[in-house]
This record gives structure tokens, sequence and C-alpha cells, in this order.
């Protein structure tokens, strides 16, 4: 895109045309100076809508449970921003980004706009890019916003630093709850559901979790257990009451601001960070194999390697 | 080959550097390994626990006794197009000739329950077979047929149960006794989840329609088979030989399970299942198959669901050959393809027989090509001499390994199958796709490597060949006609009581009754399959599958 | 390497045999390429709302029914109303020489027929896609 297709994409982002967004979308992942002009256009727009992130292990119906979501919202006539991401293969840097399959006919529907994400691997990179993305769906005017992400890893850290609200989809099958634990999903969740609770065990599983949360620091905020069957729509209204009532509580104790607050440091030292990579690695690439030859045959240390490198990156930079 | 260019000539005969040497591993079509030499210390052969004799338990050797000498397989080929009167007119010919059975194939729209006149159909109607949106178009398409007298198959899974009551209601009309009706319905919803893909509603509510259509038949007309457990879809979808055997018996468990836990006893509704299977072409990997089938199911149907009826125990099939094993390339290749995989169905012991036409991959069958498939059948019958003895290749220290092979294979993911709670929880949770598509992808890949050849395509390729595909083009007459029959219909049959008919059926819907007996009195006022389907939904919802890549 | 090409994958229609479908969405991914999958039974519309709406590079329809001259032309207009003209849009399935001349002659991008390798089917991707992008500034 030339800078003035740029001009052009954006003029007709503002008067709401769909085309222009997914566009926009796309530069933003991308990042680099491009993305940062768009932001830079679109920061003014920002609506504050709240940002609701859905996460947990595979296959426990989190695409299902937002495409219920989705629905309660549009029968109160909100506008409603999706982003779904699912991890990049290390191996080929592929994805298979399949959560749309449980969302069909929202596609059509004026008002959703549904994006799929790949992590592209990129480390703590992810919030970033997925924050970025939650900030053009909000900047079109979606007055809701969702982030279904699976709960892996590191991927649940970087959709809770992307959301004001982190509700952990749990379901009643093997060991999910354990695994929950142990995998700090916990952690992050403020709200619990246990989806699939037509099948057996979902009320075992309830108890556990209730179990887990009394036994942890007390917190102004405690998390509810809910259970969803999100395919039939259950549970539904019940789940939405309860990110209300999370997000009055955010407002009413100042977490809110605080939340973004943190959030705009992280986005900060993120932005920060690559910054300085980017000139450090253009400034040293072509130093650091030699250096790497002298490490590897024992007459540098890594750390003596990198003193050097960083003392001649900023002699240059003064 | 005169007029040949050498390039050519040497292109037929191959790249002889570019194929797998003698040291590479053989492999089946579906990825298991062949050893060069089987002998009697890499088997164990107890005749009378394995074997049997043909006609006895556990059936390894076959149904029958006597086998194809007391009754050659069933020739049937399946067909269907058009409209309800253009198939009725083929119908109607066919009988006329001594056809003393009738096959019907239904089109896209009708298989997914939905009418002609519906949006999501534009280009499909008549097209793969014949378009039934009323009990009127099932009226028309047996006009002049007296259905008392003859066997009637029906190719339908997610709408069977209504389908089946438009035959019901139509040979009603017709003055037959219904309890003598004969034929089989397809009705294999399971399969569809694992492989065809052509479901409407969440697994148990499809389920549940299908233990309704076998207590309806068990009670009601005990001559017809309610039921074709399928493994041909499965196959088509990829899978491996193994998973098509496992697949289906275990989806054919389930149905046993279903029907029992309804309150059926087991030898009333077990004598009248049937199979239905796929002939590929590793050919011994095949009879091991069709072998191995019958002795799991009279083992499982003896053993775990105490079965006392002989009849519980025999698992009897139709096959057809694979339809994936055709190329567009070459097609007249095709023949030589079908009649290995015929041979390897009869040799396994096959109730009936479905040849594919050299072009049915790609197109409707032309009239000669469906000709010379049913002649390749007849040629095997009569020429070869292979139906003279009962199950010759009984005691092949080969075949009695494979067979036990695939016994074993089956038996292991029926316990994987257990492990994640039954069939319906592992579909639910994508794993037959799941096993389907990486055996699929193995084999795309393997014919990329070209670890496996296929003739024409991968190699020996003719290089001046130019794809024939016949044209496909849309008869919109055929949509026009239906639409058309289909809003004359709704001005002309009373409201009410369609309205009062699909009321009961909702009702009988959501508080779990058969819905056999309210399906026939909605067809009899004349409610459309789709809005019969559109009130089910409204009860049972719809099915979304897990994605499986 | 520049970013990840984008390609929705669909089956439109209602026919449901997705063994191919998926045999190249698994081809495209290994490739390095970001699928999006919308599976099974997919309208035109669907299917070039959900390629606007992921900025796709390319869509890649799966077709077994025949109705291939119904869908093609009817996702290609769609897309291009959506100002989606630029996505390059291909696919495969039992489609004739002359319905694909026919569809290319239209704007359609390169088909597939039956026994096509999925090693063409990634490089006509690439060197399409690679050759579209050249045209502009990363
Ligand atoms: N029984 C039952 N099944 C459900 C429910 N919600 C979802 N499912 C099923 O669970 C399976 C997985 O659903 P998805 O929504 O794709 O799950 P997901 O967590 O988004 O999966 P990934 O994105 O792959 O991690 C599907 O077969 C759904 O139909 C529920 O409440 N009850
Ligand atoms: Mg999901």
């Amino acid at each position: 895109m030339l800078e003035t297709d740029l001009d052009r994409t954006l003029e007709a982002f503002f008067t709401g045309q769909r085309r222009a967004a997914a566009r926009l979308i796309s530069v933003v992942e991308n990042g680099g100076p491009r993305a940062e002009d768009v932001l830079h256009q679109l920061y003014p727009r920002l609506t504050g809508a709240p940002r609701l992130g859905i996460t947990g292990p595979p296959g426990v119906g989190k695409s299902t449970l937002v495409d219920a979501l989705v629905r309660y919202h549009r029968k109160h006539d909100r506008r409603v921003g999706v982003v779904a991401v699912d991890p990049t293969s290390p191996f080929t840097g592929g994805a298979v980004l399949g959560d749309r399959v449980r969302m069909g006919d929202l596609t059509t529907d004026p008002g959703v706009f549904i994006r799929s994400m790949a992590t592209r691997g990129s480390l703590g990179g992810l919030a970033r890019a997925t924050k970025e993305v939650v900030d053009v769906l909000e900047a079109f005017g979606q007055q809701m916003l969702i982030v279904e992400t699976v709960g892996v890893g590191q991927t649940e850290m970087d959709v809770a630093q992307a959301t004001d609200s982190v509700v952990v989809v749990l379901s009643p099958e093997s060991g999910d709850a354990i695994q929950a634990m142990k995998a700090g999903l916990m952690e992050v969740a403020d709200i619990l559901v246990v989806n699939k609770a037509d099948r057996p065990g979902a009320g075992q599983m309830v108890r556990t979790l209730e179990a887990d949360l009394a036994m942890r620091p007390h917190s102004e905020w405690s998390v509810p257990v809910l259970v969803t069957v999100a395919s039939k729509g259950e549970g539904i209204a019940e789940l939405c009451a309860a990110v209300d009532e999370h997000r009055v509580h955010l407002e009413q104790s100042g977490d809110l601001a605080d939340r973004r607050r943190r959030r705009a440091q992280t986005e900060i030292t993120a932005v920060l960070r690559d910054r300085l990579w980017q000139r450090a690695h253009a400034r040293l690439a072509d130093e650091i194999p030699a250096w790497a030859e002298r490490v590897a045959a024992g007459q540098e240390t890594p750390y003596t390697a990198a003193r050097s490198l960083m003392a001649a990156f900023l002699e240059d930079s003064e | 080959m005169s007029d040949r260019s050498d390039d050519t000539t040497r292109a037929l005969l191959g790249s002889l550097h570019q194929r797998p040497s003698n040291d590479d591993p053989h492999v089946t079509v579906s990825g298991r390994e062949i050893r060069p030499l089987v002998g009697p210390d890499d088997v164990d052969i107890d005749h009378a626990r394995d074997l049997g004799e043909p006609g006895e338990y556990p059936y390894t050797r076959g149904v029958h006794a006597s086998m194809y000498r007391g009754k050659m397989w069933t020739m049937r080929q399946f067909a269907g197009f058009g409209t309800a009167q253009q198939t009725n007119e083929r119908y109607r010919f066919l009988l006329s000739r001594g056809q003393t059975g009738l096959s019907v194939a239904f089109d896209l729209p009708t298989l997914m329950g939905r009418d002609s006149d519906d949006p999501w159909c534009m280009g499909e109607v008549g097209k793969c077979g014949v378009a039934i949106s009323s009990l009127e178009d099932m009226e028309t398409l047996f006009d002049g047929i007296p259905l008392a007298d003859i066997s009637t198959s029906m190719t339908i899974n997610s709408p069977a149960a209504i389908i089946w009551a438009m035959y019901i209601a139509a040979a009603e009309k017709q003055g037959a006794d219904i309890t003598k009706l004969r034929g089989t319905l397809q009705n294999d919803i399971l399969k569809e989840f694992i492989a065809q893909k052509e479901f409407i509603f969440p697994p148990l509510p499809s389920m549940k329609l299908v233990v309704d259509t076998i207590e309806y038949g068990t009670n009601e007309m005990p001559q017809f088979n309610t039921i074709s457990i399928s493994g041909y879809h499965i196959r088509e979808a990829g899978s491996t030989s193994v998973q098509e055997l496992a697949f289906t018996l275990a989806d054919g468990f389930a149905y046993v399970d279903a029907a029992i836990e309804a309150g059926l006893d087991v030898d009333d509704f077990a004598p009248r299942l049937s199979f239905f299977f796929n002939s590929h072409l590793d050919f011994f990997e095949e009879i091991a198959k069709f072998r191995a089938a019958r002795r799991i199911w009279a083992r499982h149907m003896k053993d775990r669901y105490k079965a006392k009826n002989p009849r519980s125990w025999l698992l009897r099939f139709h096959t057809q050959t694979a339809g994936c094993s055709l190329t567009a390339q070459q097609p007249m290749l095709n023949v030589v393809r079908t009649a290995y995989e015929a041979l390897a169905g009869v040799l396994g012991g096959t109730q009936s027989l479905h040849t594919n036409s050299l072009d049915e991959a790609l197109a409707l069958p032309s009239e000669e090509s469906v000709e010379i498939a049913l002649r390749t059948q007849q040629i095997l019958a009569h020429e070869t001499g292979v139906a003279s003895t009962v199950d010759p290749l009984a005691g092949s220290y080969f075949v009695e390994k494979l067979t036990n092979d695939m016994e074993a294979g089956a038996e292991a993911y029926f316990a994987r199958i257990n492990e994640l709670g039954g069939v319906v929880p592992a579909l639910e949770e994508g794993f037959f796709q799941r096993e389907i598509a990486d055996a699929a992808h193995w084999y795309q890949e393997a014919l990329e490597r070209k670890q496996r050849v296929v003739v024409g395509v991968n190699e020996y390729v003719n290089p001046d060949e130019k794809q024939q595909i016949p044209l496909l083009r849309i008869d919109k007459e055929v949509a026009q006609t239906q639409n058309a029959k289909l809003a004359a219909l709704k001005t002309r049959r009373d409201p009410a009581a369609c309205a009062a008919a699909l009321k009961r059926v909702e009702q009988t819907a959501q508080d779990g009754g058969n819905l056999m007996p309210p399906f026939i009195e909605a067809v009899k006022a004349y409610a459309s399959l789709g809005e019969i389907i559109e009130t089910l939904k409204g009860v049972y919802g719809e099915y979304t599958e897990p994605i499986i890549i | 390497m520049g970013r990840a090409i984008r390609v929705l994958v669909a089956k439109a229609g209602l026919d449901g045999h997705d063994r191919g479908a998926k045999v190249v969405a698994r081809a495209l991914r290994d490739a390095g390429m970001e699928v999006i999958y919308t599976g099974i039974r997919q309208t035109p519309e669907m299917i070039a709302e959900a390629a606007v709406q992921e900025d796709v590079d390319a869509v890649g329809l799966s077709l077994l029914s025949g109705a291939h001259m119904h869908i093609f032309p009817e996702v290609q207009r769609l897309l291009n109303d959506k100002g989606g003209d630029d996505i390059l849009l291909t696919g495969g399935g039992t489609i004739s020489d002359e319905d694909m001349a026919e569809l290319r002659a239209s704007g359609v991008g390169q088909l597939f027929g039956p026994g096509a390798s999925t090693r063409d089917i990634v490089e006509y991707i690439q060197t399409e896609i690679g050759g579209r992008r050249a045209g502009e500034p990363s």
C-alpha cells in the first residue's frame, strides 16, 4: 500500500467500510512504521468499549461460547468485534485458523466483525498485536470486543494484557480443572466458566474450582464460577451479567484505570524494546557473527561479547 | 504406437529411476507394511476357534454354507436422476426388463432435508439423484409400480425417517399391506458425522431418530432393513482399511447399544442390521477386511450382547468398489481397477455388489460405461470360476494372518473409542475425523513422493492426454418443474391439517416419543420434507462439527 | 521471508465431501501459510464476506457437486462488490477443461482438477501472491 493508498484506506475506514477495516488490521498486525501511523490516527476514536478475553484449554467450547455471547449482544443492539487467535506452527510458520466455523452465519451480520489471527510465534508481541487489532475494531465503532485464544502456556497472559475482563472456560472433561490450576490459568481468571454443563461431572468440577479459589489469598473481587451450555445458549445471560458486574467493580475500585495504565506501561516498554532492538540490530548485525566465532572458540563469553557490542552501539548513539 | 514420439514412449514406460527400489518396504494402500513371505510360524490358525465352516460361527468363511453356489451375489447398481417423473420412467423400464429391486439415489437437497425451492439448493436440484420434497413426489416416483411386490433400497440418512414415512404412506395409498414391505434404508447417521458430513441435527437426537425407525420396523415392518451400517464413505473420506472396518463396526455396536437402551431385545432387531463396505485396490487386505468383519461382529454379538438367534450374529454386507480409486486421467483404466476390486469383494464373500462405472467419479455415468460395469460383474460370476468354491483363500498363511491383524487392529480402535466414552463423544471430539484426516494426508504425501504409484497420474503419465471431464451442465428445468409443483401443492393442501400435523411432530420431538407415526401423519397432510426438518431443527438445533485439519 | 500468505479455504454449497479441502488446507499450512478454514456448507455471501474481513490474499474453493459454474462467478461478483477484487479466487474439484477456461476468462484464477498435486497448488499460490506483493512496499 502506498502512502496515498493508506490515506484512502483510512478515509474509507472512517466511513465504515469493512474492507478498509480489514486492511488496517493487517497493517497493524504486521507492525512497523505504517502501523504506527494508523494507530496514531485511530487513537482519538477509541471509545473505551469493554474488552473481554475468553481463554481456556483446546476444545472446551470457547468459540461456541463467543458465538453465543455475540448473539446476546446483537440482541441488545451492540456492534461486536471478535478477534480469534490460534497458534502458529513453530516448524512451518503456518497456521490453521478455524474458530470462524463456530460463528458461521454471524459472518454476514453487518454489526459483527470477526478476525482470525495467528500467534506468529512472537513472544510478548502477541499481546501488543492483539491489543492493537482490538484498537482498530474499537475505533471502527464496535461496542463490545471479544478476544478468544487457546490457554496454553503464554497466550492467556497475552489475552489478559489485551483485555479488561478475562473469562477462563473449562469443560467437565478429563482433567481440565487440574490442568488449569497447574498452568496458571486460574491466575488470569476474573470469571470462571464450566461449559458443556450438559455433560456429566460439571457440578463436581464447580465444587473443585470453588474449593481451589477459597484457598487463594482474599481479594476485593471474588471470582465467580458459572456453568454454561454454550451450544444451547444456556447460562449466557448470567455470564454477561457477571461480566458487567466485573466491569462495574473495575470502574468503582479504580482497577480499570489501573489495568489500562499497566497495559499502557507494558505497551510502551514493548515498543521501546522493539525499537531499541531494531536499531541495535541494524547497527550490530554484521558484527555478531565474528563475535559468535570467538565465543564458540572459547576466547570470549557471550557476556563479554555482548558488553563490547553494546559499548560500540552506545558510542554510536551519542 | 508408431505415431508417438520417443518422449511419449519413454513417459509411458515410466521413469524407472524415480520409483522405489526393491529395498523399500512394501506398504499397502493403507500404509500397512507387507512381508515378502508369510509361513506357518507367522500365523496362529485355530480352525475351530477362528474359522469354522462356511455358514457357521464365527462366519469368517461366509454367511452361507454354499455361498455363491446356493445364491449368486446380487448385482445392484445404484441410480437416480432429475425429477420423480423421469426416475419413475426409468424404474418402469428396469422392472419391465426383469429387475426385481430398485435402488433410489436422492439429490443433495433431499439428502440434506431441504425442499427444492430452498435458496441453498441452487444448482443442485435433481443433479446427483432424484428430488423428493413431499409425499406427492414419492407418489410420482412409484406411480404404477406395486410397492407390495418389490424391494426398494433408499440411500438416505439424516432425513431417512421422513423419507421412509413417505414411502410407507405411498405404499398405503396403493393399498399395499405395509407389514409386508421389503427394502433397505441406509439411515446410518454416525458415518455422516464421521465422514460424509450430511448431518443436520446434533448426534444424540440424530441417534434417537435412527432408534425410532429400528423400533418402528421391528414392530410394524419386520421385513424392512431399517439401517445399512456403512464403511464405504469412511473409506472414501480417506481412511485406511482398518479404520473403515473398526469405525463401521463401532457404529454398528453403537446402534445396538442405543436400541437395547430403548428397550428392544437384541434378537428382535439385530437380524435386520446390514452393512455396506468399500472394496479398494489392495487386494488381499480387502479380502481380509471382509473376513475379519464377519468374525468380529459374530463374536461381539454372541459374547458381548448375548444374542441367541444365530441370525443376529451374521454380518451381511453390500460392497461398492472404491470411487476414490478412480482416476480422471486415462479413465478406461478404471475398468481394470474396478474389476480387481470387485474380485476382492467376491472373494471376501459379499452379498451384493455395485461396480463403479469408469466415469463415475466425475459425472453421472454414461449408458455405455454403466453397461461395462455391470458386465464386469457378469464376467466375474460366470467366466472366471471364482464363485464355484466357497471362501477359496481360507488357510492361506498370508490371508489368515492379515485377517487376524485386521481383527486386532479393529479391537485396538474399539478400546480407544471406549476410552473416549463411546462413538458419540469420540466424534464430537473429532477423534474419527482426525484419524481419517491423518490417513488421507499420509496417502497424499505418498502419492506426491511417488511412494505409491497411480498409473496414469503420478507415473506412466500420458503427456498427450487432455483431461476429459464430461460437462455437468445444470438442468435448470428440473428445479423449475420441482418448484412449480411444490408451490401448487402448498396452495392445494389443507393448511390446518398440515399445521396440526407439524405441531404434533414438534410435540412428539419434545416429549421424546417415537416420531414415525407423526411423520407418517405429517407427510400424508402433505407437509414438505423441508417443513418437517425445520420443525425438528426448532427442537433439536443444528450441528456444527469440530474442525480437524 | 515476508509476512505469511493468508488463504481462506472453503467448501461451498451443500456437498460435505471435505477430503480434498482438508488435504489442501494442510498442505498450505505446512508451506507456511495462514489458512482460515470455514468448514463445509458456506454460501457465496459468507465466503466473500469472510474473505474481506480476514483480508486474505487468496480464496480457495473446493467444489465436487458440479455447481462450480454457479458458485465461482457468484463469489467473484460478491468479492468485487465488497472491494475485494484484488483477492485471488482459485480452487478445484471435478471441473472440465472447458469450464476452467470459461471461468478463467471471467477473471477467476487457475483451477485444479482431480489428481492435482498439492505442491502445484502451493506453488501457484506462492508465485501468484508473490508477484502481486512485489508491486507494493512492505
Ligand atoms: N455438549 C456440549 N458440547 C459443546 C458445548 N459447547 C461447545 N461444544 C462442542 O465442543 C466442541 C468444541 O467447541 P469449540 O467452540 O470449537 O471449542 P474451542 O474451545 O473454541 O476449541 P479450540 O478453539 O479448538 O480450542 C464442538 O464440537 C462444540 O459443538 C456445550 O455446551 N455442550
Ligand atoms: Mg475456538
